[in-house]
């Protein structure tokens, strides 16, 4: 009975999670990445809103996990081709070898907008035009820095690049870049306290537990302004500094200001794999991320039998959504090995 | 007349009982994007003619949906059509189309060759 | 005297046609503006009025544009034209040999058959009865065509026909029927008379004596109504545009063009539209967005019954591709402007608040880059590094506070407006006493050149590029690049640039055609000229030109214009790159003394 095999494909939060909690119920997993480590996006983070948790310990609890479970882990293994023959499900990778098993998990998540989509942002025009991800890989090096290796004495991050913009096709909200946002604003004064933090949002949502919290403390205890405005254009002065024009909506007056540094907070788009394996197997959904077959119960299931999703390959999710969902996907696909006979 | 340093404004409050709120639902059946605005100010924020002097949209466009048509026209009339807030806007308004039609509904502004 | 009361109908119809015709020209040649005027009285007694005549004779009668744009088409043309022309002169020819004078009864030719009530033996009989019938087949072919088209386009290769309304209806229907009734009308008499030729006397010798005879006369009438009804409808309906096509290639020799307001000559080409339709075979709103009540053909008629509204006249993105297609060659995107005029308030100032001050900066160049370019700030750059590169003192006209060149407001019909425009630019430019312009925006370019006063040179940096090469003083690596160029529609067809981008570009990589090159391109769907339309169509627009531009995946897609840069940016996996920036990439530094071994990094292929 217990013969039964599953492919995870994608060694993300979502993936990890899921390879584990469906080899603890003895059944064989393979665990599929296509990069040479494990964790996917979350490699990208140092910190965890909204509780400032150490990025790389959730990264090596979840890994740590693994390793104790009986999961065959292939790394550096691109996923190309995904589809349902004799009772099976396989999947090839782009040097042509398959793997099979009775049931295959999408858990090919997200990845990050491509800035330079936003050229009037001047993202890979300008040096001091970063992107949150930037962001974060600098903060792990213990300080925020221009590229002329100076701190920045004024910084501005700027929310919904990518996201709820209709221009680049993508209509719908990250959900996670605005506290993301007061994170790293928040990050950037506590290591300096001198500098100066502006968030430029449309709208700030708070949607989550202590999210509101932080935010608060960010204009309390850190002294964060928001302003209430999209930037619309950006461009380099002499001396390297990044000039932004935006309308600070509240006062009904355009304004105009020079910044060291200035964070693209992008948003989230379906992965290459998401939207392609998707597509094979005609459960993809909007904007390319993979449709479950109900949002209320029905959320890992597709209309493909054997073929479940977990994680953000769905839609964009923080990390504790990705880890729930990710064990719900196991238990959901637990049932549906116990009920194949 | 002595410059007091400030000034009584008139008593200026919306009043949506009495207030025109149709003619932006008209201009909808036109411009159907227009609805979708969220005053986030990017086209204020980028516009040409902003950048000599007070003229806002955003501004310009909540008072036309509040039905609040008074000095609108003039300060219509100086926007220079051209077109860099429709290419920024999030949301995908036409705002070029949105200015021009209010300004048409405002002072029915004629064709000069059609009827 | 050769008389029956049947050619009343027709004679009646063709009085009245020819007052109505006599008395349209009449108001609209009065209509005419002063340019106009004053061009049609320097050249009516010159040599162009002969070459009018030939050309009326190649494009009214022999319809050379559509046989070139669409060989069935215009043979279809040419057989109900210049067939029913010839059948005219050679059947006047005819009568005047039968009746031995020049001047018979004029309707004697018409029904010449049923007259001579004999079989033919005066001189070249025999050859006017085999022309006559000839003739007859030829135009009977072409209307056999005319309603193929009419029920199944797609076979003369048009994807649509004109929806047409009542009056060309009518005049259609008489038309299609003249031809018929009057084959039928000369069969009938040929059976009596034995005065037919092989179409004519064929077929009479298939008709029973008494049948003949009891048809012969009804049919000589309807013939007759058939001509009455469509004389009588032909000025209200397209068809107009056979006498007004004539009259417009002889004022187009004479030198008259059209204005920026409604003038008479508009009245002459709206009314030289025959509502062929290429025009919406041409139309990306058609076979992209799938909007098909708004294009030229529907504009124009629109226009001529006054029936034009805002929804049809605004819908269009501007981009000339139907001025491109039309066989009549209509100024169809100038007229559009013009019927977008607004009435505004005469001699107000609308932009008194853009304050101009008298430049300090005396240099030679001046860089405009155009209001769009600043949300393309790579081109800008790019434009800036060549200017180095090339040693140019250039002014930045526009680089903090640039005032729109006027060309939106104009497109838009607030020509007040945009005028006003022009004179704070021209006052900026004219005081900084440079000798050159150059624009990065195809749409400025066009309103500086076209629009404004100057008298400097002004050049898009495309053209300026090229001269920069040509002088020696830039030069570029030659790269394996594949790079399709895609042309913008104001750039192209507007200010006829076509090759100088290319060459450019042929300079630093490998030239990829596609389908729709020059003349022929597409525009990218981001024209900012229709206010009716909403992103989702001008999105199918895009869709459908990046899927031919990149369809043999080219290492760039350029463009030389930051509109239809950011409209394909938003959704190409590719590299879309104005010329600019692929200029400056490339750049080699080795002859530049000043510079040499400083910008190592501009060296680093695009690909990076």
């Amino acid at each position: 009975m217990k013969n039964k095999s599953v492919i995870v494909i994608g060694a993300g939060v979502a993936g990890i999670e899921a390879a584990s909690n469906i080899a603890d119920q003895g059944y064989s997993v393979t665990l599929i990445e296509k990069k040479d480590v494990l964790g996917g996006n979350l490699t990208n983070y140092a910190k965890l809103f909204p509780n400032f948790a150490d990025a790389d310990e959730v990264k090596n609890n979840l890994i740590n996990n693994l390793s104790t479970k009986k999961v065959e882990i292939l790394k550096n293994n691109d996923i190309t081709k995904l589809f349902f023959e004799n009772d099976k499900w396989h999947a090839v990778n782009s040097q042509n070898q398959t793997y099979s098993a009775d049931v295959a998990l999408l858990t090919t998540g997200f990845t990050v907008f491509d800035a330079k989509r936003k050229e009037e942002l001047g993202y890979g025009i300008y040096d001091n035009v970063i992107t949150s991800l930037e962001f974060e890989s600098m903060y792990k090096t213990g300080k925020i820095t221009t590229k002329q290796g100076n701190i920045p004495k004024r910084i501005a991050f700027l929310n919904c690049v990518g996201s709820r913009d209709e221009k680049v096709g993508n209509h719908y909200c990250s959900r996670v870049c605005c506290i993301n946002a007061v994170k790293q604003a928040t990050e950037f004064k506590t290591l300096y306290p001198e500098s100066e933090a502006y968030c430029f949002y449309m709208d700030i949502r708070m949607a989550g537990q202590f999210y509101e919290e932080l935010y608060r403390k960010s204009q309390e205890e850190n002294n964060v302004i928001y302003i209430r405005g999209r930037i619309s254009e950006a461009a380099a002065t002499i001396d390297n500094r990044i000039q932004i024009k935006t309308e600070d909506t509240l006062t009904g007056l355009p304004l105009k200001m020079t910044v060291d540094l200035l964070v693209l907070m992008v948003g989230m788009e379906a992965s290459e794999a998401t939207s392609n394996l998707s597509k094979q197997n005609e459960i993809n959904g909007e904007y390319g991320f993979a449709k479950s077959l109900g949002l209320h119960g029905n959320d890992n299931k597709t209309t493909k039998k054997g073929l479940f999703l977990a994680g953000s390959c769905k839609r964009p999710l923080n990390i504790p959504e990705a880890i729930a969902d990710a064990r719900a996907a196991a238990l959901q696909i637990t049932q549906y090995l116990n009920n194949l006979q | 007349m002595k410059n007091w340093g400030f000034k009584i404004a008139k008593p200026r409050i919306i009043d949506l009982d009495t207030a025109n709120t149709k003619a932006f639902e008209e201009l909808c059946e036109k411009v159907p994007s227009a609805k979708r605005c969220i005053m986030c100010g990017a086209c204020t924020a980028t516009c040409s003619a902003a950048n000599h002097t007070s003229f806002n949209f955003r501004k310009c466009n909540i008072m036309f949906r509040r039905g609040q048509f008074e000095g609108l026209a003039e300060e219509l009339d100086k926007c220079m059509l051209c077109g860099k807030c429709k290419l920024v806007c999030p949301r995908a308004v036409n705002t070029r189309a949105f200015i021009y039609n209010m300004r048409i509904f405002l002072n029915d502004l004629n064709y000069k060759n059609i009827k | 005297m050769n008389y029956s009361h049947f050619i009343l109908p027709f004679s009646i119809g063709a009085i009245i046609l020819f007052v109505i015709i006599i008395v349209k020209f009449t108001k609209w040649f009065r209509l005419l503006d002063r340019k106009q005027k004053y061009f049609i009285k320097r050249n009516i007694f010159t040599t162009k009025t002969i070459s009018a005549t030939i050309e009326a004779f190649r494009e009214a009668l022999i319809h050379r544009n559509i046989y070139k744009k669409n060989p069935l088409l215009g043979y279809m043309h040419m057989s109900l034209a210049f067939g029913w022309f010839l059948l005219i002169v050679v059947g006047k020819i005819e009568a005047s040999v039968y009746s031995g004078t020049f001047f018979e009864e004029p309707w004697l030719a018409i029904f010449f058959k049923y007259f001579a009530r004999e079989p033919h033996n005066f001189w070249g009989a025999k050859f006017f009865t085999f022309t006559m019938d000839f003739l007859l087949l030829i135009i009977l072919s072409g209307l056999a065509l005319a309603i193929i088209k009419r029920f199944r386009s797609k076979i003369l290769g048009l994807k649509k026909a004109t929806k047409h309304i009542i009056y060309d209806k009518i005049a259609l229907s008489a038309l299609w029927l003249i031809f018929p009734l009057r084959l039928l009308a000369e069969s009938s008499t040929a059976a009596l008379v034995q005065n037919g030729g092989f179409l004519t006397g064929g077929l009479g010798s298939l008709f029973p004596q008494q049948f003949a005879q009891a048809i012969e006369l009804p049919l000589w009438w309807a013939y007759s109504i058939s001509l009455f009804v469509f004389f009588v409808s032909l000025p209200f309906s397209r068809y107009m545009h056979i006498p007004t096509e004539v009259a417009l290639i002889f004022l187009r020799k004479w030198g008259a063009t059209e204005g920026e307001q409604y003038s008479g000559l508009t009245n002459f080409e709206i009314n030289s539209c025959s509502r062929c339709g290429i025009c919406i075979d041409a139309c990306q709103l058609n076979f992209s967005a799938n909007i098909n009540n708004v294009q030229s053909v529907y504009f124009i008629r629109d226009t001529r019954y006054n029936k034009i509204s805002d929804l049809v006249a605004n819908n269009c993105l501007l981009c000339g591709r139907c001025t491109e297609a039309c066989p009549v060659g209509l100024e169809l995107t100038q007229i559009r402007q013009q019927l977008r005029t607004k009435t505004e308030v005469p001699g107000k100032h609308y932009y008194d608040y853009c304050k101009v001050e008298p430049t300090k900066n005396k240099t030679d160049v001046i860089y405009f880059a155009g209001c769009m370019t600043h949300l393309t700030p790579s081109i800008i750059l790019a434009m800036k590094n060549i200017f180095s590169a090339a040693n140019e003192k250039v002014w930045f006209m526009d680089e903090e506070k640039g005032i729109c060149c006027g060309r939106p407001r104009r497109q838009q019909g607030f020509v007040q407006q945009s005028k006003d425009l022009v004179s704070k630019n021209t006052k900026l430019i004219s005081s900084s006493g440079a000798k050159l312009l150059v624009s990065s925006c195809p749409i400025c370019c066009k309103s500086f050149k076209e629009e404004y006063a100057l008298d400097i040179e002004i050049m898009h940096h495309s053209e300026y590029i090229k001269m920069l090469i040509d002088e020696k003083r830039i030069k570029l690596n030659k790269s394996e690049l594949n790079i399709v160029f895609h042309d913008p529609c104001e750039l192209g067809r507007g200010l006829n640039i076509y090759k100088q981008p290319r060459q450019v570009l042929s300079k630093v990589g490998k030239l990829v055609n596609t389908e729709f090159d020059e003349k022929d391109s597409l525009c990218c769907g981001g024209s900012l000229a229709n206010t009716i339309i909403e992103l989702d169509s001008q999105l199918k627009i895009r869709d459908d030109v990046l899927q031919i531009l990149a369809k043999d995946n080219p290492d760039v897609l350029a463009t030389a214009c930051p509109l239809c840069k950011k409209t394909f940016t938003r959704n190409y996996k590719g590299k879309v790159m104005d010329i600019a920036e692929i200029v400056s990439n490339f750049l080699s530094l080795q002859n530049n003394s000043k510079k040499e071994g400083k910008k190592e990094e501009e060296k680093i292929l695009i690909s990076q």
